[in-house]
């Protein structure tokens, strides 16, 4: 198919490089630096779409990021995204795009039934209709409006794109390459000011790309790329394209997305897909321009109708024409300069002008080119239903009440301009206290929070030559501020028309006897009559009519709708807009790719994974692992076709009658040193640490301020000053930070030093009846007999060289005892033990048997510390001290915390010793209570006894003390099971502790 | 993301830091006979302040130490900030 509507000598494209895409299937042909909604205008397609709510059809509306209606899904390189705005999309070779919201297709749409049942769909409709009955939610209504919303399909495949972040300060960040962004930035740059200019759009200029103006001796566009070309050679300057800043945070904190790969057919190897930017600016110089205003009439959402400032885009840059009879519609001189490009051009416009006498150079040039204007007149009503066929226009009185006769004139678009909304929203989002400006009627940035100061159009400034004086100025003296240079630029002369007073007009009044729909919101289809029965209905804050109506509420986020949302506000309320006020802009600004926001962190990368040394031996020997906090730990080591209950079975069995080793590196260990050491365990745990003799260990509870248990462990006394303290894996963190908090600042007389020193030592813990035997063959030179090496005893060993600190400590009940070695020397150890052990019939045992050791032992563990117990709940009250003070005994005292039927750690056992009960199982006295059955208590964890070879669970129970012997019922309404259990102690194996003495 | 003055290290981001909560509250000395209503005010009981501040953050990701900041918790904005034992006038 022929580019009909591409138009010779004209246009950024690149005209030798032709690149063909599909569009709902049908393949055109467009050229390198086209849009793809530039390259379906040029071969005259039109419609693209369907409409939120009526499925209306939806043309192109602007050429930028204000587009509310081209919003399509997007076909490159096997993937597909959804909410692609075809004005902002590149063209590239191959590239396939679809329309959303319509079915079956964007011709004949069944969901446009929607439209004749608008009545039916008026403001707060979702509210009121879908509210009742509540069943019908999730079967009705639900699904419906599923299938009926939604602005494309979110790929459900893994993303293959990579998306990067980088975190960069600057002087300057500079918002926007318009003529004051440019300025701004050239002036700045020129002072040696560390400077980032940002610009959306793939080429820089914003405004100079279309006016028709000159700067210095040169037109406006070429002055641009001359300071463009300048700032890239300088090498204290980063020059962005593609790159939207979308977000201003807290101190300066600005983010932008760089769009890196989206414009080609795929990404480069090596290159990500989009480049988060985290920038802290000492100062930001915001320069984002101004978004044209529509003019509300009827039917305006018909494609064909647009921007005035989109049709002059699609013409200058990109050499299109966006029809052959164009009618402008403006109550401002800018739909002028629309109209004088298509004269130029060799096209006919009609201008509709709202005001009755203007006078300009602009106009003054238009009616020496000899364009047809039409002073005091509307468009009533656009007519045609998939594309503008003609429009109803009638003169208007004086006070824009009255419409004289309706006449119809035959046109194939319709250019609107209803004036200039200055960007403000990254201003806003900055906590800048916006100001309403009576001449433009819109808002623009007033009282700074933050460093930022807005520039030109984006602060309602529309004189290029004052816009050039003032960033030039505000460039020099913001980076003089911070290089202390102060380099003088001339300042260029300025060439520009002259512009005559905007006329205050933004909605064309019904005609009598007719009821057109007259959008405000065109991404979701709000009317002015939504508004109206918004207002009717009591809404008045702005920001629940938004919320009642939607307006403003799409991805567009109201960038063309919200002033005349505000004015019609403002009119029926009788209220100037000031006194309505804005909604709050929030970012972002455009919508963000999730991958953007994400980054690196996915899949493995979500989280660091720590590894311990002996990582690659558990490996080779058929680990199967698990996460264990940011730990991977094995679970158990796969023998044959074992599944993780037989070989956990196996590995516990096997410490119980021989002997097991465990890679106990991820503990967490702490160095603590100093005078004051023995004195600081001895606040921070609840039983007494002062006497504690060196070489020996002891077992410690520490809790928060609350009571409540904070983490247990042992520490030993190295020497004199010397400990080295135990945490479980997930606590290491906050127990050193919690530590580090009592030092710092609650007692910072005590002379104590502490450091993490968890990577530093790899350990393995050994542990069995045959254990001892083990030691006495791996450490030949040291007495590890009961005698030697007693019960919580320590000394320093040598294995085969290496230096090791050897525990005598138990998790598992057993006899046993831990070994740790410089984390390098981990593996070595480890294949030392492994072989030494052969003899004693040695296996490596993971976490599941580790769990099955400690519950049937009754030695509690992150299940029953759960930041809801204290030490009596846990059986540990006789590690409490009565004499001595420490941290959180105050709480200890709080009635429930000593009420006599506090909960308590208890054992449990299923009647028919068969069934595993689920953790998480509620225990109750009746299962057949009527709901809510009350809970007596839970169970915490729960193993496969191996002593006993039936199932055994820890439970946390109300009155736990008294409740032995008694019978209850495990109900785990997930797992649909209730097992009849008896409760028993705790300590369900070896109750009197004589295995790790012996 | 706030942009945080250790007192040690100097300017860095929020995320290199944890909040610590209010740092005027003062623990009760070891030892000493405390009412219910002092033990609760320690533990518990916080004023949610809307204006100015004093907070404890704790710069975890540098040099681990706590710090006191001066924010206004409704601008986010930051006055001061002091090493652990500085006295704030
Ligand atoms: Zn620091």
């Amino acid at each position: 198919m022929t580019q009909a509507f591409r138009i010779e000598n004209e246009g950024l494209i690149n005209r030798d490089k032709k690149l063909s895409f599909k569009f709902n299937g049908k393949t055109y042909l467009g050229y390198e630096g086209d849009t793809l909604a530039s390259a379906l205008l040029a071969n005259g397609v039109h419609l693209v779409g369907r409409s939120f709510k009526y499925h209306r059809p939806r043309g192109f509306f602007g050429a930028g990021v204000d587009e509310p209606y081209a919003v399509v899904q997007l076909y490159r390189n096997g993937e597909t995204e959804p909410n692609i705005k075809a004005t902002e999309q590149e063209l590239f070779e191959g590239l396939e795009a679809k329309s959303v919201n319509c079915w079956p297709s964007v011709n004949f749409d069944i969901g446009a039934i929607n439209n004749f049942l608008k009545i039916f769909l008026p403001a707060g409709f979702y509210y009121k209709t879908f509210m009742w009955p509540k069943s019908f939610w999730y079967r009705i209504y639900e699904p419906f409006i599923r299938k009926a919303a939604g602005l494309g399909v979110a790929s459900t495949k893994h993303d293959n794109e990579r998306y990067e972040h980088k975190y960069e300060h600057c002087d300057l960040l500079i918002a926007g390459s318009g003529p004051s962004g440019l300025a701004g930035a050239y002036a700045a740059a020129k002072n040696g000011a560390k400077v980032i200019l940002a610009e959306d759009k793939p080429r820089f200029g914003g405004s100079l790309l279309t006016s028709d103006v000159n700067i210095g001796n040169q037109s406006g566009k070429d002055w641009a790329e001359g300071i463009i070309a300048e700032l890239k050679t300088m090498p204290n300057v980063v020059v962005k394209n593609r790159s939207q800043i979308f977000g201003y945070y807290d101190h300066n904190m600005l983010v932008m997305s760089e769009k890196v790969s989206d414009h080609l057919p795929s990404t480069k190897k090596y290159h990500p897909n989009k480049r988060l930017w985290y920038i802290r600016a000492k100062e930001v110089l915001i320069s984002s321009g101004s978004i044209e205003r529509p003019i509300v009439f009827g039917n305006n959402d018909t494609p064909g109708v647009m921007l005035s400032s989109a049709a002059k885009e699609y013409l200058k840059v990109y050499g299109v024409l966006v029809g052959r009879k164009p009618l402008v519609f403006t109550n401002n001189d800018s739909g002028y300069e629309t109209a004088i490009e298509f004269k130029k051009h060799g096209v006919d416009p009609v201008v509709l002008d709202t005001r009755k006498n203007p006078e300009s150079e602009i106009i003054d040039e238009a009616k020496n080119l000899g364009i047809n204007i039409k002073n005091s007149y509307v468009v009533v009503a656009a007519q045609g239903y998939k594309k503008v066929k003609s429009a109803d226009i009638a003169s208007i009185s004086e006070d824009k009440k009255q419409l004289g006769k309706i006449e119809n004139i035959q046109c194939d678009c319709i250019c609107v301009s209803g004036f200039w909304t200055p960007t403000i929203h990254l201003a806003s989002q900055s906590g800048n206290k916006t100001k309403f400006k009576e001449g433009i009627d819109a808002f623009v940035p007033g009282q700074s929070k933050q460093n930022e100061i807005t520039l030109g159009a984006a602060n309602g400034v529309f004189s290029l030559d004052e816009t050039l004086k003032t960033s030039f100025k505000a460039g020099s003296e913001l980076s003089k501020k911070i290089t202390e240079n102060d380099n003088e630029i001339a300042i260029p002369n300025v060439v520009e028309k002259k512009s005559s007073q905007y006329d205050k007009f933004w909605c064309v009044p019904l005609p009598k006897g007719k009821n057109y729909k007259r959008f405000l919101d065109f991404q979701n289809d709000v009317a002015v009559s939504d508004v109206e029965i918004a207002l009717r209905e009591g809404y008045r804050s702005i920001e629940h009519v938004k919320r009642y109506t939607t307006l403003g509420m799409a991805t567009d986020q109201g960038k063309t709708s919200n002033l005349n949302g505000l004015q019609l506000v403002s009119e029926i309320e009788n209220k100037v807009v000031p006194a309505v006020g804005h909604t709050t802009f929030r970012p972002p600004y455009t919508p963000v790719s999730i991958g953007a926001i994400v980054g690196r962190e996915v899949g493995k990368h979500s989280k660091p994974t720590r590894k311990s040394p002996m990582h690659s031996w558990h490996e080779k020997n058929n680990a199967v692992f698990v996460d264990a906090g940011i730990w991977l730990r094995p679970r158990y080591y796969k023998r044959g076709n074992e599944n993780l209950f037989e070989g956990s079975k196996r590995e516990a069995k096997n410490v119980r009658t021989n002997v097991g080793v465990c890679d106990v590196t991820t503990l967490g260990k702490i160095d603590i040193k100093g005078p004051d050491a023995a004195e600081l365990l001895n606040r921070v745990y609840t039983n007494a640490w002062l006497k504690l003799p060196v070489g020996k260990a002891r077992y410690g509870v520490m809790l928060r301020e609350d009571g409540i248990v904070m983490d247990d462990g042992t520490t030993t006394r190295i020497s004199e000053n010397h400990y080295h303290m135990t945490t479980t894996t997930a606590q290491a963190a906050n127990v050193l930070s919690h530590l580090e908090y009592y030092l710092q600042l609650v007692w910072p007389e005590l002379n104590v030093n502490v450091v993490s020193t968890t990577e530093q030592w790899a350990g393995a813990a050994i542990a069995g009846p045959k254990s001892r035997d083990l030691l006495k063959k791996l450490f030949p030179n040291s007495d590890v007999s009961n005698e030697g090496l007693p019960f919580m005893g320590y000394i320093e060993g040598d294995l085969f060289g290496v230096k090791a600190r050897i525990y005598r400590i138990s998790f598992s009940g057993e006899l046993a005892y831990e070994v740790n070695v410089e984390s390098d020397y981990g593996n070595f150890m480890w294949e030392k033990i492994m072989e030494v052990g052969e003899e004693f019939n040695i296996q490596p045992y993971g976490t599941e048997a580790l769990s099955t050791l400690r519950i049937e032992m009754g030695h509690v563990a992150g299940s029953e510390l759960d930041g809801r117990t204290i030490p009596f709940d846990n059986a540990l009250e006789g590690l409490v001290s009565k004499k001595k003070d420490f941290i959180g005994k105050r709480s200890l005292q709080r009635s429930a915390f000593i009420a006599e039927d506090r909960q308590r750690i208890v054992g449990v056992v299923p009647l028919d010793k068969q069934t595993s009960i689920p953790e998480g199982s509620h225990l109750v006295k009746d299962d057949k209570a009527p709901l809510p059955n009350p809970k007596l208590g839970h169970i915490s964890a729960s193993c496969w006894s191996v002593e006993y070879d039936n199932p055994f669970s820890l439970a946390i129970l109300k009155d736990g003390k008294n409740m032995i012997g008694q019978k209850l019922f495990a109900m785990s309404p997930l797992k649909n099971k209730v097992i009849p259990v008896e409760i028993v102690s705790s300590h369900y194996v070896d109750p009197k502790g004589e295995r790790v003495r012996s | 993301m706030l942009y945080i003055n250790c007192p040690h290290c100097g300017m860095r981001s929020q995320n290199e830091f944890s909040y610590g909560g209010d740092a005027s509250v003062k623990r009760p000395e070891l030892n000493k006979e405390v009412s219910d209503q002092e033990w609760d005010n320690f533990v518990y009981n916080r004023k949610s302040l809307r204006g100015k501040h004093l907070e404890l953050w704790q710069h975890i990701s540098g040099c681990r130490q706590w710090i006191k900041v001066e924010r206004d918790t409704v601008t986010h904005e930051i006055f001061r900030t002091f090493k652990a034992d500085e006295e704030v006038a």
